[in-house]
């Protein structure tokens, strides 16, 4: 009898605590029915294809989420660093890793000034990213006049060849793998989520908080802009007008993955998995032809369940 | 026949999960007395206190209030028959007015509000607290903590509430306030409120209440009449054990001077401070809340910038220049307020224990190796003997006392050669109290210098090799072991010849 009552609690905590999992199962299991064509070869390298980049940010986005701050200006870095690289190798004739490197530096620029206000201003991240996101986005214009570069084949794009083994996949795996051994195993993990737990008393207990502050903008930074190369290497161009609202679905996929925006709690595999299940709605939309205003509404609605079932086992967690 | 009684609670139980938290409990409260419900962190007086304002559900037992039995199944319950609680944190609106928050519920009935009423009503209400300095259009948030609380008195009070329970009101008020506190409440009792009244301070138990209820481990002690019972025999009920041992015994050498502060100044609240701490010793320092001796030790440890002075540890010239400086000298400090600056909440225990060391569990790539973690944790938590469940629980599943010591434990960690402890035991309970009183008589026995500063005189008295007293930012006055009484410190605090 008690064993039978044991079992049951265990089962519910186990449903609890892997609930991001389950809706995307849920999901998965969903579209499969809905759609003979999403279980397909070409289906799923299109989502992996299409998913490197948001991948990339919303890992980025966590770390600063973690510490209790947000990262608004992910999107427009993602369009600064597709024209940078675009830029310089159509333009300037730059190899390719040049154009990468340069780019990501400059994300990492950007995203660490936008720390140094968080940090040392004592700004919030909302405002220092926000006002980012304008300079980021105006500086894309400027850069390219306006008018998107094209890239030539055989250039950027061989990054989402097979011939290659799909380099943007392998490198977006790359990152996710990293920022998940960081986060469980190494000391500057550890210290971000207790940065968003209680500054002050990481502080107190002798760690120089400011620049792990700092830090995760910069990181936030860099990636955003490798995923806008991701972009630019999917579509051959470099346009100032990539990534726009990209922050929000950042956002959105770190919270269904369980992440709360008062920081301190969230990880980066659960984080990988709310972008699979915000991916997976658009692309059974898309098969289904949903047209687009729609779809944005079904979006929404979705997100809203699942948010609301995050925050519904949040709460029965407590009373376990 | 009239009944006696306000508030009969009779048979209480209540379990969470596996756990019991209450067993059979009783509770009876007469017409206009103040009631102490004591007991040690984690007795169960939380609990039976949420049962009674409905937010938790009994499993068994019954409450009558004036004789009928009623039934409290959510919080609207309990307002309805006149229960009001006052927690520690206040539930006001820091940016409305007195009035607007004394009056919360009329704000959001969606007609037009009549301001002059408003603040009319308001300020009557504060009159027959005996509180009409306070002004009605003040926002709460620049009121001192005290006028707070007489607001949050004030909005449950207007409800006409029979029964108020006032859990640890004291702890965050100076002197001063509690005074105005206590004119409340023995005004409140003249007017037939009954009151129950949760604290640690015996004093203040003694002072106030006709009747004491002990709770211990979940069950019911005993409730006596506070006259026929004294301290010592009430700290017996509380822990079942003799606390002659309260203050346990020290067998540490003095040795070398460690720290020495000379004409340190900072800021306003530190003023020209020296004073001198040695292995081995424990240094306290006595004194009003705001007196300024956590911001001494602010500046000292690199928090705080300090305007002049020297500070000499361990013979050198120093000047810590952030805590992490201060840490890699050696130089610990657990600041007073645990939930706002010693630990994180809403993590692990093993993630709080290990903050101040985490370069001991990594490599030199920061890797962090969990196995030699796990074991670190399991030993400093073996130091403390602190309970818990898992070292994977958060910190807030804790006790106030284990949260204490989780955030002591910090600072064994760290291996400190001089440690700073701000109020060390505040809103700890009398157990845990004497096993903190162990671990810093068991680092004074390693050879740490250990300062601790501490409000409560009997504390300092039992506890420390020396006492510095400190009044409105300077040092008044040091008192050697053989000079410690309260008559002394008193003196030196309040700065009376």
């Amino acid at each position: 009898m008690m064993e039978a009552q044991k079992k049951k609690i265990d089962l519910k905590r186990l449903l609890i605590q892997n609930n991001t999992y389950i809706i995307l199962l849920i999901l998965f299991i969903v579209c499969c029915v809905l759609s003979s064509n999403f279980l397909t070869v070409m289906n799923i390298r299109n989502i992996a294809l299409q998913q490197a980049a948001p991948v990339c940010v919303a890992v980025g986005m966590l770390f600063v989420i973690l510490t209790g701050g947000i990262d608004l200006s992910v999107g427009s870095i993602m369009a600064l660093g597709a024209c940078v690289t675009a830029t310089m190798m159509a333009e300037h004739g730059m190899n390719m890793f040049v154009g990468i490197i340069a780019a990501m530096l400059m994300g990492c620029i950007l995203g660490g000034i936008t720390g140094f206000f968080v940090a040392y201003t004592k700004m919030q991240g909302f405002v220092a990213s926000l006002a980012m996101m304008t300079m980021a986005r105006g500086a894309a214009f400027m850069l390219t006049d306006g008018i998107p570069v094209k890239l030539e084949k055989g250039t950027l794009d061989v990054l989402v060849k097979k011939e290659y083994g799909y380099p943007i996949i392998l490198c977006a795996a790359l990152i996710v793998l990293l920022f998940w051994f960081i986060q469980k195993y190494t000391s500057y993990g550890r210290i971000v989520i207790a940065l968003g737990s209680n500054s002050t008393a990481v502080e107190l207990a002798g760690i120089r908080v400011k620049r792990y502050l700092l830090s995760v903008y910069a990181i936030s930074g860099c990636l955003a802009a490798l995923a806008g190369i991701f972009i630019a290497a999917r579509s051959s161009t470099g346009s100032p007008t990539v990534g726009d609202g990209q922050e929000l679905d950042a956002i959105t996929a770190c919270v269904i993955g369980g992440a709360n925006l008062a920081g301190g709690k969230g990880t980066v595999i659960k984080t990988l998995m709310g972008a699979f299940v915000l991916a997976l709605i658009g692309n059974i939309m898309n098969l289904m032809a949903v047209p687009s205003y729609p779809q944005d509404i079904i979006k929404g609605c979705i997100i809203i369940a699942a948010v609301l079932l995050q925050l519904f086992t949040e709460k029965s967690e407590q009373t376990v | 026949m009239e009944n006696e009684y306000r508030l009969e609670m009779k048979g209480i139980s209540k379990s969470f999960g596996g756990v019991k938290a209450l067993t059979d409990v009783d509770l009876c409260v007469k017409k206009g007395e103040v009631h102490a419900l004591i007991g040690e962190n984690g007795a169960g007086k939380s609990t039976l206190m949420k049962i009674l304002s409905g937010a938790y559900q009994k499993d068994a037992g019954e409450i009558r209030i004036d004789g009928e039995q009623v039934k409290i199944e959510v919080p609207k319950d309990a307002k309805d028959l006149g229960v009001a609680v006052i927690y520690q944190e206040f539930m006001l609106a820091p940016d409305l007015t007195v009035a607007e928050n004394i009056f919360i519920d009329r704000l959001s009935q969606g007609r037009l509000i009549n301001w002059k009423q408003l603040n009319k009503n308001a300020e009557e209400e504060l009159v027959k607290l005996g509180f009409g300095d306070i002004k009605p259009t003040t926002p709460v948030r620049n009121l001192s903590v005290a006028y707070q609380q007489v607001v949050e008195i004030c909005k449950c009070l207007k409800r006409n509430a029979k029964i108020l329970v006032l859990d640890e009101p004291t702890a965050v008020l100076t002197f001063a306030e509690i005074e105005k506190l206590f004119q409340i409440i023995e005004r409140l009792k003249e007017q037939g409120t009954s009151i129950i009244y949760i604290s640690h301070r015996l004093e203040e138990i003694f002072r106030l209440s006709q009747h004491i209820t002990v709770l211990k481990d979940g069950t019911f002690v005993d409730t006596v009449a506070t006259d026929t019972i004294d301290k010592q025999k009430l700290v017996n009920m509380m822990v079942g054990r003799d606390m002659t041992q309260m203050f346990p015994k020290r067998s540490a050498r003095i040795k070398d001077v460690v720290l020495e502060v000379k004409n340190l100044s900072a800021g306003s609240m530190v003023k020209n401070v020296s004073f001198q701490v040695s292995a081995g010793e424990v240094l306290g320092f006595s004194g009003l809340v705001g007196s300024g001796r956590t911001e001494t030790m602010r500046a000292i440890f690199g928090i705080d910038r300090k305007e002049k002075g020297e500070i000499i540890y361990f013979g050198e010239h120093i000047d810590f220049k952030d805590p992490k400086e201060a840490i890699q000298h050696g130089f610990g400090l657990l600041p007073e307020d645990r939930k706002q600056q010693g630990l994180l909440l809403e993590q692990s225990i093993r993630v709080n224990a290990t903050l101040t060391i985490l370069n001991k569990i990594t490599n030199k790539f920061g890797v962090i190796n969990h196995a030699k973690e796990k074991k670190y944790v399991q030993e400093l938590l073996k130091k403390i003997s602190t309970k818990y469940g898992s070292t994977e629980d958060n910190a807030n599943s804790l006790s106030g006392g284990n949260q204490q010591k989780i955030a002591l434990a910090k600072w064994i960690a760290a291996d400190c050669k001089c440690v700073v402890f701000d109020e060390p035991t505040r809103g700890v309970d009398v157990g845990a109290k004497t096993e903190i009183y162990r671990i810093i008589n068991q680092l004074a026995e390693k050879g740490v210098a250990v300062i601790m500063i501490s409000s409560e005189m009997n504390e300092v008295i039992g506890m420390c090799d020396r006492v510095i007293i400190m009044r409105q930012g300077e040092i008044t006055g040091e008192l050697k072991q053989h000079e410690l009484a309260e008559q002394n410190l008193i003196k030196y605090a309040m700065g009376v010849e």
